[in-house]
């Protein structure tokens, strides 16, 4: 009985906090799936790259509107809140004036959403990439 | 450069990506990535294919 005891408590505990267990989730934020690939898992870290980034790129290419961090309106911030999930590319768009696409046609409306979608996507990479990092998932 | 998709094809694409992140973060070992990520991929586009009949349904 003790022995399972011990065995679940050694489970359940943390480790204990690592440098890679900050940096692993603020650099995926800042280029998606690098956080992986910091930690050797390179085909996901890969493949979270070009997902994510094709799919933020593809919603720039279909004229897609950047939310910014001005909005008083509740559905603007929402969409900034998804928009600044893509990290660099969210800084990379901003800085070069690009997003600025008027909604005159429905696939300007789906580059929106594919924007703020790639930005939530990279949230769960994050906290993918921090879970690898505290031992939590291999 | 500006990119023209359908709804269809936005869906695909849509569909294809988010499929991509959810396999590779929900599951623990590679096959289980493989399977969740076509599982994800499928409903994605079945729902799509079932609410595109249905709206077709509703509008006769």
């Amino acid at each position: 009985m003790a022995n399972i005891t011990t065995e679940k408590t050694r489970v359940v505990q943390a480790q204990p906090a690592s440098i890679m267990a900050v940096l692993a989730p603020a650099v995926g934020w800042l280029i998606p799936g690098a956080g992986h690939m910091i930690q050797k898992r390179w085909i996901r870290g890969l493949l979270l790259f070009v997902s994510i980034a094709m799919l933020f790129l593809l919603g720039l290419a279909m004229q897609g509107r950047i939310y910014k961090a001005n909005g008083g309106d509740i559905l603007d911030i929402l969409g900034f809140i998804g928009d600044v999930g893509a990290g660099g590319l969210y800084i990379l768009t901003l800085t070069n004036d690009w997003g600025q696409g008027a909604i005159a046609f429905a696939t300007a409306d789906y580059g929106t959403k594919f924007m703020i979608v790639a930005g939530l996507l990279n949230f769960i990479a994050v906290a993918d990439a921090y879970h690898i990092a505290i031992g939590k998932k291999r | 450069m500006t990119i023209t998709l359908n709804h269809f094809s936005a869906a695909a694409v849509f569909a294809l990506f988010a499929s991509i992140v959810f396999g590779i973060t929900h599951r623990e070992t590679t096959r289980e990535m493989v399977r969740y990520g076509l599982y994800c991929f499928a409903m994605f586009l079945g729902g799509v294919l079932v609410a595109g009949w249905a709206m077709w349904v509703l509008r006769r």
